[in-house]
């Protein structure tokens, strides 16, 4: 079964590409509101240690960051290694390695905007809400979330749109094998290299015009979700 | 005694360390000059700062020792200096925001009646950044009030607004602390807006209490640096008597004799108060016969002190139970030979309503 020419194998590319995406960039979001709150308010001297670990993923070459993962990862690696001996596999060449990859790759997208939302923020809207009776999970969902919605939307579509496009770590740790670990880049390059440009075209073109209704989406919503940073 | 509490908080190079004692009505004046630790305290009133010590308010312990009560879970309102509503909400939405984090059984602030009392009626679909700064503190304030809170804190509400925001504001702060039944904190560095509202003062400096009591006894203790300021000043507590269309003028009625001053008429029986500036009292030993003072009250001398300026002197007066401040030359209360227990005439030159 073939859609605009692409085939069945691309097509489960594709899905396992965006499957990887939405999680990551799910479950990225929830991990660094703490972390970005925490470097955003601290005064701690550790905190620029973190916030350069944070973008470490930014200037390391994808190939690097996949290696270490993959050893770390695979059956001798500390983590692959402590779950065989729990019972569980170890994580190289697994749609779970592809997604700690990820997640790792794309941290410095989320971490930044939101970081840079919670400082815009300070604390002032905080301690007003706390004055008005609102307990901490409260002040979470009630001015935190919607003051930093800019900045949330901003680290969704980083991430989501650099796992898209992620090559270098996903090969490393997945390994490319079809329908588990082949994303759709890997997926281009296989076509490429087996000298199949058609569907390297074909699958390419999609993901471009993916990337750019995404974000033109993103722009668009942006404008209408307009929130002045600063408490007047 | 309402609020009652101790303090101690080290911050860098600070130290803030206070014992505090509140009436249980009425309002209390933080006064100092900035880095008095006057925000500080708030803070800590408010459990925004985490201080050693301890703290009751109505009988409820807020902290101590063991205790640290969030400050979620406790019930007071607090008004910041700059107006801090949430821009993403309306002013509706701002009000209620407190409002209905309340239970409905303990609310003891009606919606329509406070939104009515700070005049924001009009203002309740408008977001916050299409509001004037006078506005915003106004809502603001009613946000605080609408939490039904049974301490309301004041970090220098009108510190951040212009000449005529400010003017805006001030009827109505007063019409709202006559109505209050609860204590209010005023943090405020501006003497006359100290004399203007609070009925209680707590002079701070370098983040210890250096005197606290009533206001009108506090300005003119000239141990205190309150009385040897350029502006210092008296409160007079007086009531309206009635009014001299002819003249222009109110008649006052007040412990210690009548006054005339200039003011807009207003209703027999009010309250008012008056400062009477140290600089505009003139002492005289018999009744001024012509003078173009209209004001003269007879009056005792209660002390005469040194002035930071040595051609100086500050003369206490006692009026009915009332006091003034004179600042007089040294050279005339020798002259006069003034001493304590005279009886004197107070010439008062100029009178503002407080």
């Amino acid at each position: 079964m073939t859609w605009f020419g692409i085939g069945e194998a691309d097509w489960i590319a594709l899905q396992l590409t965006l499957r990887l995406a939405l999680i990551s960039t799910a479950l990225l979001l929830v991990l660094c509101l703490p972390l970005a709150w925490w470097l955003a308010h601290t005064r701690r001297r550790i905190k620029v240690v973190i916030e350069a670990l944070v973008a470490l993923p930014l200037v390391l070459p994808p190939t690097v960051i996949g290696f270490y993962l993959l050893i770390l990862l695979g059956p001798r690696g500390a983590v692959g290694s402590t779950l065989e001996r729990l019972g569980a596999n170890h994580l190289a060449f697994t749609f779970t390695g592809l997604v700690i990859g990820s997640m790792i790759y794309s941290l410095p997208f989320v971490v930044q905007p939101l970081q840079n939302a919670f400082q815009g923020m300070g604390r002032r809207p905080l301690e007003a809400a706390a004055t008005l009776r609102a307990g901490p999970f409260d002040r979470l969902i009630s001015v935190v979330l919607p003051l930093s919605r800019q900045g949330l939307l901003t680290a969704a579509v980083l991430s989501f749109a650099h796992t898209l496009g992620e090559f270098g770590v996903l090969l490393m740790i997945g390994g490319g094998i079809p329908g588990q670990t082949q994303v759709a880049s890997i997926a281009i390059y296989s076509h490429v290299e087996a000298m199949d440009y058609a569907s390297a075209h074909r699958l390419s073109l999609f993901l471009m015009l993916m990337a750019f209704t995404l974000l033109v989406c993103v722009y668009a919503l942006n404008k209408r979700f307009k929130v002045v940073g600063v408490m007047p | 005694m309402s609020v009652a509490g101790s303090f101690r908080l080290t911050r860098d190079d600070f130290l803030l360390e206070v014992e505090l004692e509140l009436p249980a009505r009425g309002v209390t004046a933080l006064f100092g000059r900035s880095g008095s630790g006057k925000t500080t305290l708030l803070r800590c009133l408010a459990g925004l700062e985490r201080s050693e010590g301890w703290l009751s308010v109505s009988g409820c312990r807020w902290q101590d020792r063991e205790h640290f009560l969030p400050v979620h879970r406790r019930p007071l309102g607090y008004v910041f200096q700059e107006a801090s509503l949430f821009p993403h909400l309306r002013v509706r939405d701002n009000l209620r925001f407190g409002y209905r984090r309340v239970p409905a059984d303990q609310r003891r602030i009606d919606f329509d009646e406070t939104v009515r009392l700070l005049g924001v009626e009009t203002l309740l679909e408008r977001y916050p950044q299409s509001l004037s700064g006078g506005q915003r503190q106004r809502v603001a304030i009613a946000r605080a009030l609408l939490a039904s809170p049974r301490l309301l804190l004041m970090d220098e509400p009108m510190a951040s607004l212009d000449a005529a925001s400010k003017a805006e504001i001030l009827p109505y702060l007063e019409h709202l602390y006559t109505h209050l039944e609860i204590p209010v904190v005023y943090v405020s560095h501006a003497l006359e807006e100290v004399a203007r509202l609070a009925d209680h003062m707590v002079l701070m400096e370098a983040g210890r209490v250096l005197a606290t009591g009533p206001l009108h006894e506090l300005l003119i203790r000239s141990d205190l640096p309150l009385s040897h300021a350029d502006n210092a000043a008296a409160v007079l507590e007086a009531r309206v008597a009635g009014h001299d269309a002819e003249q222009q003028l109110v008649m006052l009625e007040c412990d210690g004799g009548q006054l005339r001053v200039s003011c807009p008429p207003a209703q027999a029986g009010k309250r008012l108060r008056l400062s009477v500036k140290a600089s505009d009292v003139v002492i005289s030993l018999a009744p001024p016969q012509d003078s173009s003072v209209l004001n003269c009250l007879p009056a005792r001398v209660s002390e005469i002190a040194d002035d930071p300026h040595p051609g100086h002197v500050l003369v206490q007066l006692t009026v009915g139970s009332q006091a003034l401040i004179a600042r007089i030359p040294r050279e005339a209360s020798r002259r006069m030979a003034l001493h304590s227990g005279m009886s004197v005439y107070a010439q008062l030159r100029g009178t503002a309503l407080a």
